[in-house]
């Protein structure tokens, strides 16, 4: 008998303080088994954003820095210059990214800085209990947001396509939506993030995988109406799938196996 | 030919100085009147094929200031005013994490977008911190090109000695204004020794994980009461100043940076006749030079502070002095710098001679 | 002859959320009826026999709870 699914070497084996149901959890399996099958543990670096993904460098079995709120491709930039060599995911949240971080987002992509995003989409600020965040969507309810988001009277403007927007700048190479929903989705996003790991290592960039994901407790359903949720509301406004790649061509034939 | 002397701005000399002290990595962002500062890095470091990126913001600028140090690299930023204000956030999650980092501070008249000509109105914000929580970090005030130049080489130093942020508070006048100046010998940042606190290049240690959260008050009170007990060390060991003429003076000019040059050539002139004032220069704004001033403090003898402003390192003096002798104050704000001679005027009205 | 498999749930690290019980294609897994020491009903492999080594649960579970193996 032989274990073929087993616990990823470079993520610990604790408990995670995340909810029950969460994406997360899954998120970080799935980092951490690309990471053991690129065999790069001793050189990845981790940014744990501010948001329910701060508990990050407790689950990582690699080194990590934590910037403020929105600051972390800044801090991303930082460290992969002056580590060029090694493995940086750049991990965020919606708020992180698309609400405090928008700038630092917009520009680390122009720059076509050679970290890697991971970009958690669950259309929810969680850490804080609820609130209505950039990708929350139209009629979606949220503690900021009692009656459902309202960009027409209330003004509380439109579900940010956050890979739409940077695909128009030049420095983005490889820019990649998936889902942790369900397995089909959670095998395709790790294949997207091994493509995005794989290109940083190859010293392309700027890439990034936005990854929609369940948020129960927020949401106010239990896990598995969750999952259903995201495909049945999110995946409308979210389209899945590769937006932009411009990684070398040589790298798309030996990925392409 | 390290000591060979040139005619250099100040901010460039800030800037040469850095580069020569092994920078790795400069964040910078357009203000005046640092503008010659970031060019140079510009130059200078691209040059020598080190990072050099011009942020999009001083708030991204600060922050990969704290990706770049907490590799070990030897990183800075410099900004003026307004731009310093957005940097606090990360100044103190910097401090927070007690990463080593340089920041240059030229400052400009405030508050608000005010004026760009040199002030002194950050002295409370480096000193006492403008960001949010306890923490300190030091804060060196050059007055000259030279001592500038010095003191940011110095810094990156002090801030791996101590393991904190380095602040080189200067003003729009000495990062604008041309003297002669040397330099030490440049460092090879590739030379230099790997941090075992550092991320990257992890072979056979546990990970690092530099952060400044701690959610749990115990074990957060534990953590903030070391560094303050570094704070307390520093405080022992780094109170720098210069004193001119103070052992029989009736009068003490408390100034620093452009304030005391000022405050030198009053001195002076008050001297040729026959007043008996002295001067004391703080060098480090934090730690303040408390122990020496405190011995200055006599119910005969005067002091009189001088800034850029209205008054906020006079705070500091009066809780040295605590009562022990009269303190007054002379500044001028908005970008004015004051005179000597109206410097001179004050001095003798208050020795009424 | 068909692929044989089985899940290990770690049943004090799993939380509840049944994500593994609903992606199973063979209905190996099902509720337990025991709470764990943080009170949350983990997952069981109610049908073990019948697991096939697919994978499924292990690629769903937020909390890395499953260990599959093959025979």
């Amino acid at each position: 008998m032989e274990a073929i699914y087993a616990h990823p070497k470079s993520l610990k084996p604790i408990q995670t303080k995340y909810c029950p149901g969460c994406g997360h959890g899954v998120i970080h399996r799935l980092i951490a088994e690309v990471i053991d099958e690129l065999g790069v543990q001793e050189k990845s670096v981790l940014l744990n954003p501010v948001g329910c993904s701060i508990w990050a460098d407790l689950y990582f079995d690699f080194d990590s820095v934590q910037v403020p709120h929105g600051r972390t491709p800044a801090g991303a930039t930082g460290i992969k210059r002056m580590l060029p060599d090694h493995l940086v995911i750049c991990y965020q949240g919606d708020g992180d990214l698309a609400a405090i971080g928008t700038g630092e987002a917009v520009h680390a992509a122009n720059r076509g800085e050679k970290f890697t995003t991971i970009f958690v989409n669950n259309a929810i600020y969680g850490m804080t209990g609820g609130q209505m965040a950039p990708t929350t969507l139209v009629g979606q309810k949220a503690t900021t947001a009692p009656f459902g988001r309202d960009p027409v009277d209330a003004g509380m403007g439109y579900p940010v396509k956050v890979l739409e927007m940077l695909a128009t700048l030049e420095g983005t190479k490889y820019l990649a939506r998936g889902a942790v929903n369900n397995v089909v989705n959670v095998r395709k996003t790790k294949q997207y993030i091994k493509k995005a790991f794989e290109a940083q290592l190859r010293g392309e960039g700027f890439t990034m995988v936005e990854i929609l994901s369940q948020c129960p407790t927020n949401w106010g359903m239990d896990p598995v109406e969750s999952n259903a949720w995201l495909e049945s509301s999110m995946m409308p406004v979210f389209k899945l799938g590769v937006l932009k790649d411009e990684l070398s061509v040589s790298a798309n034939k030996e990925a392409g196996k | 030919m390290a000591q060979e002397k040139r005619l250099m701005k100040g901010n460039e000399a800030m800037g040469e100085a850095a580069v020569r002290a092994g920078c790795q990595a400069y964040f910078g962002y357009p203000i005046t009147p640092q503008n010659e500062l970031t060019a140079y890095m510009a130059r200078h470091m691209i040059e020598k094929k080190r990072t050099f990126i011009q942020a999009e913001s001083e708030t991204s600028a600060i922050n990969m200031v704290f990706g770049a140090a907490s590799t070990g690299s030897r990183a800075m930023t410099s900004s003026s005013s307004p731009g310093i204000s957005l940097k606090q956030e990360g100044i103190s999650f910097s401090c927070g994490a007690d990463l080593p980092l340089v920041i240059i501070n030229v400052q400009r008249a405030g508050p608000g977008l005010g004026g760009i000509a040199p002030a002194q109105g950050d002295y409370f914000q480096a000193t006492r911190g403008g960001g949010h929580g306890d923490y300190y970090h030091l804060v060196l005030a050059p007055k000259s090109v030279q001592e500038a130049a010095d003191l940011t080489y110095e810094a990156f130093d002090l801030a791996e000695q101590w393991r904190m942020p380095v602040m080189v508070l200067a003003d729009g006048m000495i990062g604008q204004m041309m003297e002669g100046v040397s330099f030490k010998e440049p460092k090879d940042p590739a030379k230099m020794p790997r941090k075992p606190w550092a991320v990257g290049h992890q072979k056979n240690r546990e990970a690092n994980h530099i952060a400044s959260t701690q959610l749990d008050p115990e074990k957060f009170n534990i953590v903030i009461d070391e560094r303050f007990r570094r704070y307390d060390e520093i405080k022992a060991k780094m109170q720098r100043y210069e004193e001119q003429e103070c052992a029989d003076a009736d009068l003490v000019l408390v100034a620093y940076g452009t304030s005391a040059r000022v405050s030198l050539g009053a001195m002076q002139m008050a001297r040729e006749l026959g007043l008996k004032v002295g001067m004391f220069r703080p060098i480090t704004l934090w730690p303040f030079p408390e122990k020496r001033l405190s011995e200055l403090a006599d119910p005969k003898r005067k002091f009189l502070c001088v800034e850029m402003s209205k008054g906020q390192m006079i705070q500091d003096v009066r809780l040295t002095l605590n009562g022990r002798s009269e303190v007054s104050f002379f500044g001028r704000s908005g970008g004015l710098i004051p005179t000597e001679e109206d410097l001179l005027a004050e001095i003798r009205r208050i020795l009424n001679k | 002859m068909a692929i044989k498999g089985k899940t290990e749930i770690d049943r004090e690290r799993c939380k509840g959320c049944l994500l593994c019980v609903r992606s199973c294609p063979t209905k190996v897994l099902a509720q337990d009826s025991t709470p764990n020491s943080w009170g949350y009903y983990p997952s069981k492999a109610v049908a073990p026999d019948k697991c096939i080594a697919c994978g499924n649960c292990y690629a769903v579970c937020p909390d890395v709870a499953i260990t599959v193996y093959k025979y």
